[in-house]
């Protein structure tokens, strides 16, 4: 059972989204269940910082020993930050995906697409349902 | 001759088994218009005495007198346990070394291999081979392509002409533009070069030594690509040249790719040849083919595995850096053990290669024959002789071949000959062509 | 393992290089000169031994059965060792010139001949260094001729079964990869195939029989699909062992293919080569072959360049000669006869191994194979997987099947036994399946913890992703 914290929303893709206060700012990562299903992850590509994405955009790609999966930009908006960590412990992501393997932040243009994305028992049922 | 087993008792009895009355009952599948009764055309089968002597003829049939012919293919000596070795069952029988488990005297062997080149080009990563000098020049201008997204990629003509018709098409088929900037005084030319670079260059192309033997100014190609961006790949066909000449590493080459051949591999009429790629640590998850990395197995053993699969066809698929998937294995072992046998005479050697053929371009202008190129070269040189194709067949008719003629590749080199020396040419050979030369002129 | 550079030791090495033995002229300015060569310093006793040590931490095919699927692993006869290290073949210049390489010209004439009598195609292109090349110079031929026709085709059809090569090669020729999606049996869905055959598809890539093992029985509607459409088929042989004398590829309708030298026709794999993989095609597209192409006239044969429509040039030279010589003396000692035999042996012992297997693995597609079949872990007890049993094989004394390919099955085995194994061999194989299922049942940290008695044991493949160490260092 992957964990799907309450807070936070979600896409078909299995990427999450937390967002500040003033829905200014979307800091995004792959869920738990991609993690798991990815399994130990040893390169994180991460995108370019000032770069404007569009929603469904591919924007970085995680690498575990046997599979590569890409990752999608969950709103259209700016990347304003991207976790260097991960260079030196892309582990981050298997260990603590929802905190500290976080992947990128964008500064979002239309706050009207959080809204369109899946909350967490839509996820579940999306994940159960085998996507 | 025959290698299957089964009896016909072992085939009853399988048959019986599986529930079918025949072998042609397991062959139903295949729609009747498309069945063969028999291969049709061939000739009977052979014993393998009568192979054997049927293959010695055709061999006998390759009448290469003592040869001055370099061009990419070069004749060195190999040692015989080079042979004796690379022939031990497990090695060359073996398969690709995916079951790392089973795999540890393959991967030890590349690894070491991987070790060697980055050490004789000067760079941080060699993967465990290409195709050939002519192909690994074509990944290397792809994966500077790829890294930059630039699709631009200057070419001097002293790169070997068989390695840029390769590269003519690979870019055709890559939509690349190839501009090629003609050479200079047998080398590179350094202004033509430099006037072509701009910033949609992603990576300038020199070889060294150059076709033509002749020792580049890599350095200052480094400098000119670098103030534009651009990559610098160098090219190296002639790898006993590593041992005596500085790596590319060390003047700015940001690849270096070419072939390895002359490192325990025999010339076998051009294949197996044994390409070689090498870069900086930023290209490392661009590199193409195989890479061998070191780590540890459950216990904490020391052990070697492929790494960075994740690069390569049979994960990323048509994301892959590369389609390559078979290399040239057996051939980057044979380098290896090449290299830990000769080892740190390889400089020696490598200069006893210039020496002979100095001795030889010395012997040549002493009889009035022209040096085309006045620079330093390492074992191979331009000369030049009145009705060279005539001569050089007559030669053949006296019992050398004493080199290749380059008006084929290069119109304006009209009457020139690229000769080649290597340590297996005596100072008695360099006198006999010498003699012979002058009685046949 | 340690590796030679550890056996290194100051002045060890002794390698003797001939004293020159006469004058020293122009030499090279030390500016150009590197100060070291930081080579293994070692004598030849410490090579021997080392390599010696090396290779017996090696499976190849001379130590045991290799059931990979796909691969062909089978015997390497050693009679073309001998052949391939005669001097009129290793010591040939290939710039000798014509006259001089009448051997050699006539082995690949001669070679390039018996493929297109096995397969039935007009023209064979030795030039390929491997499988991979041989698909890539296919689909360069494929890009060609629509060039020449005028028509802008973008898209190549591949099945969700291909081999990896197939969309890598395909990628690496400006192309965009459809994928054709497979039914339950591993055939291609023939209704959505129609659906995404259009005036932009240039070619579909199929490998015959396929990667599970099984021919393909709408091959004909496939072709003929394609071919009303404008495009071209393209068969990738490396199953070709399953059909030498009983099946016409030329017949089946495809239009260019590649054979593995290293797979069908016994030279060895070499650890990860050299291969050789020579394409094949119908006349029409004979002028696109790569260059030099060999030719027979009067005098002997001759090598020709001047094809405008060639797709170029793709080797330095003419492709692994010594690998193609091997496979020549392979074809000649078999005669047409010995060739069906392969392919009628490899396919009885593959369905033999199927028939015993089912009863113990899971068998998701059931019915007559070719060369190899396919199953796969699901069922099994205590969560052993694919990865478990194939390490577990080790154990036995075998090397490991094909694992996790084809994609379209789920921790797929695939096992190919060859023709070069006999019943008794087949039965202890079958042996050590059983006892491996077994073990999974009853005492399953066995197969957990495989493999146990080969050098090293399961390595660490996550360290070496993460903090990749790529060359020794001291």
């Amino acid at each position: 059972m992957s964990a799907i914290p309450d807070d936070l929303r979600y896409t078909k893709t299995h990427e999450w989204v937390r967002t500040d206060e003033n829905d200014m700012n979307a800091e995004c990562g792959i869920t738990d269940h991609a993690q798991e299903m990815l399994t130990d992850i040893v390169f994180v590509e991460l995108p370019d910082v000032d770069m404007t994405v569009n929603a469904g955009d591919q924007v970085a790609v995680v690498e575990s020993v046997k599979a590569v999966s890409d990752v999608y930009a969950p709103v259209s908006g700016r990347i304003v930050e991207v976790n260097t960590e991960l260079e030196d412990s892309p582990e981050n992501v298997n260990n603590d995906p929802y905190g500290n393997g976080w992947i990128f932040k964008i500064e979002i243009k239309n706050a009207g697409e959080i809204e369109e994305l899946m909350d967490a028992i839509s996820y579940n049922e999306h994940v159960e349902s085998g996507e | 001759m025959s290698f299957v087993l089964n009896t016909p008792d072992d085939v009853r009895v399988m048959l019986e088994t599986i529930g079918v009355s025949s072998i042609d009952q397991l062959f139903l599948d295949i729609p009747v218009d498309m069945r063969l009764e028999k291969i049709s055309g061939m000739q009977g089968s052979l014993t393998e005495s009568q192979v054997f002597r049927h293959l010695d003829e055709l061999a006998s049939k390759n009448n290469e007198p003592p040869s001055f012919v370099g061009a990419g293919a070069y004749n060195h000596y190999i040692p015989a346990a080079v042979d004796h070795l690379a022939s031990r069952s497990e090695f060359y029988t073996a398969y690709t070394p995916y079951q790392a488990e089973v795999s540890q005297g393959t991967l030890t062997a590349i690894f070491e291999f991987q070790t060697m080149i980055c050490r004789l080009t000067g760079m941080d990563i060699a993967n465990a081979s290409m195709y050939d000098g002519a192909t690994s020049l074509a990944e290397a201008v792809l994966m500077s392509s790829r890294t930059s997204r630039k699709n631009k990629i200057v070419v001097s003509e002293t790169v070997h002409p068989h390695y840029r018709q390769v590269l003519n098409t690979y870019a055709w088929a890559n939509d690349l533009n190839i501009i090629e900037v003609p050479t200079s005084g047998g080398v590179s030319d350094l202004s033509g070069i430099k006037q072509a670079i701009t910033d949609e260059v992603s990576a300038v192309v020199v070889q060294n030594p150059a076709f033509f033997g002749c020792i580049e100014d890599v350095k200052s190609y480094a400098e000119a690509a670098h103030q534009h961006g651009a990559h610098l790949i160098v090219v190296v066909t002639e790898a006993m040249s590593l041992g005596l000449l500085k790596p590319p590493g060390e003047l700015g080459a940001d690849i270096v790719c070419g072939e390895g051949q002359s490192f325990g591999n025999p010339i076998g009429f051009g294949g197996p040849m044994l390409g070689l790629l090498a870069a900086g640590k930023k290209f490392m998850r661009s590199m193409p083919g195989r890479l061998i990395g070191k780590t540890v197995d459950h216990d904490g053993k020391e052990a070697y595995t492929m790494t960075l699969q994740t690069r390569e066809q049979h994960i990323r698929r048509d994301r892959a850096t590369s389609n390559i998937c078979t290399n040239e294995g057996l051939c980057a072992l044979r380098a290896a053990i090449y290299l830990s046998l000769v080892g740190t005479s390889l400089q020696k050697l490598a200069r006893l290669n210039h020496t002979a053929a100095s001795y030889l371009m010395k012997r040549l202008t002493d009889e009035g024959y022209a040096r085309v190129f006045d620079m330093p070269f390492f074992n191979e040189f331009v000369i030049r002789l009145d009705n060279a194709r005539d001569i050089v067949r007559r030669m053949e008719q006296e019992g050398f071949l004493m080199g290749l003629t380059l008006e084929q590749y290069y119109p304006d080199l009209k009457d020139c000959v690229l000769m080649a020396v290597t340590e297996c040419t005596t100072k008695t050979d360099i006198d006999n062509l010498v003699t012979t030369l002058k009685n046949t002129v | 393992m340690s590796t030679i550079f550890d056996k290194s030791k100051e002045g060890k090495n002794r390698y003797s290089i001939p004293e020159w033995g006469g004058e020293y002229y122009d030499p090279i300015p030390e500016t150009m000169c590197r100060e070291n060569v930081p080579m293994p310093d070692v004598g030849e006793v410490d090579v021997v031994r080392h390599y010696n040590g090396l290779s017996r931490m090696n499976f190849g095919v001379d130590t045991g059965m290799y059931p990979l699927g796909s691969c062909t692993m089978k015997h390497n006869p050693k009679i073309n060792d001998r052949v391939a290290a005669l001097y009129g073949f290793t010591d040939q210049h290939p710039l000798a010139g014509d006259e001089l390489s009448q051997g050699s010209l006539e082995i690949m004439y001669e070679l390039s001949n018996m493929l297109c009598q096995v397969t039935g195609m007009s023209a064979f292109s030795l030039m390929p260094a491997a499988g991979a090349h041989g698909e890539l110079a296919s689909v360069m031929i494929i890009r060609k001729y629509f060039e020449k026709k005028g028509e802008k085709r973008n898209v190549i059809l591949i099945p969700d079964s291909a081999h990896g090569t197939n969309p890598a090669s395909v990628m690496m020729c400006g192309f965009t990869v459809r994928e054709v999606p497979s039914t339950s049996e591993g055939d291609v869905d023939v209704e959505e195939l129609k659906k995404m055959v259009d005036g932009d598809v240039a070619a579909m890539m199929l490998t015959s029989p396929s990667t599970l093992g099984l021919f393909d029985r709408n091959v004909h509607v496939i072709a003929d699909i394609l071919h009303k459409a404008g495009a071209l088929f393209y068969c990738d042989g490396a199953n070709l062992n399953a059909v030498v004398g009983r099946a016409s590829v030329s017949r089946m309708g495809f239009d260019i293919m590649h054979v593995n030298l290293h797979k069908t026709f016994s030279t060895p794999h070499g650890g990860g080569g050299p291969g050789s993989g020579p394409i094949g095609v119908v006349a029409e597209l004979e002028p696109f072959l790569p260059v030099p192409v060999v030719e027979q006239i009067e005098e002997g044969y001759v090598l020709r360049s001047d094809r405008p429509h060639s797709i170029g040039r793709i080797h330095s030279f003419y492709g692994n000669f010594l690998v193609m010589v091997r496979a020549y003396t392979y074809m000649r000692m078999l005669g047409a006869e010995g060739l069906r035999e392969v392919a009628d042996n490899a396919v009885l012992n593959a369905n033999y191994l199927r028939v015993k297997l089912k009863q113990y693995y899971n068998l998701p597609v059931d019915r007559i194979c070719m060369h190899e079949f396919v199953i796969n872990d699901e069922g099994m007890p205590n969560h052993v997987t694919t990865n478990d049993i194939a390490k577990r094989l080790l154990d036995y004394g075998y090397h490991a099947p094909t694992v996790y390919f084809p994609l379209i099955i789920p921790g797929a085995m695939m096992i190919e036994p060859t023709e070069t194994e006999d019943k008794t061999a087949l039965d202890e194989f079958i042996e050590a399946m059983i006892a491996i299922k077994k073990e999974a049942e009853e005492s399953p940290r066995l197969v957990l913890d495989a493999p146990q008695t080969t050098p090293v044991k399961r390595v660490d493949a996550v360290t070496a992703a993460r903090k990749p160490v790529l060359q020794w260092e001291e």
